[in-house]
């Protein structure tokens, strides 16, 4: 029943579910920073970070991935040549599609990570300012741990989202598991059977990334 | 403490270490602070206190500018405060301060709570900063509970551990914003123990409270507010006796008899 799945070696089922894990993890990391930095500027007393964040944000989140991820390919590749360091299309696909993923889910991370700052009681910066720290002292040693803290909830719903979000690269080549599933779909009789195995896949990456997350949050919890 | 140096010569031979001239505060339509003239001398305790939205807290509050003012000016040791910024920051370091909700960091342990400023605002190495957090924590009766979390312990604890972070800073005078007012009462005293040891080892103190055994006990002046104003100012016996004021008058009626 299963016989087909091994009909394909460029890229195997594994293969290609391990782009969508590199997709993820490398985009997660990124849209971690950014988000973070986005999160900082949204709070910092500088009005130009500000607004330049809050006009990100606001721009960015109201975009649907998918004209994100064409953008990056057809716009500035294809219209801008930026070719993220390669030439070979491989690589600059994957790159790109890690730059549209990171730009768009850092417009989450760092809403998120802003309603975790907004838990942590305004006393808490009153008091690291006044034994000397500078703004940013404060934000890193004092606000953006205990942020953190709060927010590994609604972050590990951002990943999950992240994970199942990286199948929008398959709309510029990239050969993860959703174009290796269209693919199957369009050489094979079994298509419900092709779903329910991607659909497995993505359950087996997301399900324990969610109870993990959700076990740490518990840990990691601020005691007041 | 050895404080007095030779560089400070000016500040040292007035000795006024904070010094409030015509200060005014809005917020919103609210006058809070109206054309406030205080002059705190080195070594002096000074006890603040008034009704409920007399402006007090908020007065506290200028001195280390957690409050910005409209106008007037404010020095410290001979310096006006800085705008926000490393200055600022600098200036802070060395004005303690202690607030009706401890704030403690409530990821940090008692420990780092009060080694944190001297490493990263004073860069002492880790090893002195610990040694001189234990010491401190040990003077303020807590040093049993260093490696614990604030929540783990009691109020009066965690607040005599936020002076004992305050006082890792080698500050040049200490802002106490309502202290107690947090706390149950069979916590009071601990804290103000705490306090009247520091007010006899000498440290400028700068006391917002409505404890008034702790004021005639360690004050060398009483400050009276009401209405954003600093309606009489007088030593404690002279003023828990024979208050010139009729607000205060009032005010004292109100709270001494019962």
């Amino acid at each position: 029943m299963f016989d087909f799945l091994s009909d394909y070696d460029d890229p195997t089922l594994l293969g290609a579910f391990w782009v969508t894990i590199k997709l993820t993890l490398f985009s997660g990391v990124g849209s971690l920073v950014w988000g973070t930095l986005l999160a900082a500027m949204r709070v910092s007393p500088v009005p130009l970070m500000r607004g330049f964040a809050t006009v990100y944000v606001n721009v960015v989140r109201n975009i649907p991935l998918t004209v994100i991820i064409l953008f990056t390919s057809l716009g500035l590749a294809d219209i801008f040549g930026v070719t993220m360091g390669s030439d070979i299309f491989k690589t600059r696909d994957f790159r790109l599609a890690v730059l549209g993923l990171v730009a768009y889910t850092a417009a989450f991370v760092c809403e998120a990570i802003r309603s975790g700052i907004n838990t942590v009681p305004l006393g808490q910066a009153e008091a690291a300012r006044a034994i000397g720290l500078n703004f940013t002292q404060t934000l890193r040693l004092i606000v953006l741990p205990q942020a953190f803290r709060a927010v590994i909830g609604p972050l590990a719903n951002v990943l999950i989202a992240l994970t199942k979000n990286t199948t929008v690269a398959a709309a510029i080549g990239v050969a993860e598991a959703a174009l290796l599933m269209k693919e199957m779909i369009e050489n094979e009789a079994q298509t419900v059977l092709i779903a329910a195995v991607f659909a497995f896949g993505f359950v087996v990456l997301t399900l324990p990334t969610g109870l993990f997350l959700g076990w740490l949050s518990k840990r990691l919890a601020v005691k007041r | 403490m050895t404080e007095v140096s030779v560089a400070k010569v000016d500040a040292a031979a007035t000795g006024d270490l904070v010094v409030l001239k015509n200060v005014d505060k809005h917020f919103g339509a609210l006058h809070v602070l109206q054309d406030i003239d205080l002059t705190i001398t080195r070594g002096e305790v000074v006890v603040v206190i008034g009704p409920s939205g007399s402006g007090k807290s908020t007065l506290c509050r200028t001195i280390n500018r957690l409050e910005t003012i409209d106008s007037g000016t404010i020095t410290i040791d001979g310096k006006p405060l800085p705008q926000e910024g490393k200055e600022l920051a600098r200036l802070r370091a060395d004005v303690g301060m202690v607030f009706q909700s401890f704030n403690l960091f409530a990821h940090k342990t008692v420990l780092e709570n009060v080694m944190l400023g001297q490493i990263k605002v004073r860069k002492a190495d880790k090893k002195k900063a610990e040694e001189k957090a234990r010491s401190l924590l040990d003077r303020v009766g807590v040093a049993s509970q260093a490696e614990k979390y604030p929540a783990q312990l009691s109020g009066g604890q965690q607040q005599r551990v936020a002076i004992a972070r305050a006082l890792a800073m080698d500050p040049k005078v200490m802002l106490f914003d309502e202290p107690t007012s947090a706390l149950d009462p069979e916590m009071i005293n601990e804290v103000l123990e705490v306090m009247q040891q520091l007010a006899r080892d000498g440290m400028t103190m700068i006391v917002v409270t409505h404890e008034m055994g702790f004021a005639r006990s360690a004050a060398n002046r009483v400050v009276f507010m009401a209405d954003g104003k600093i309606v009489e100012e007088a030593v404690p016996d002279q003023f828990f006796s024979n208050p010139r004021s009729d607000r205060a008058k009032d005010f004292l009626s109100k709270i001494l008899h019962h």
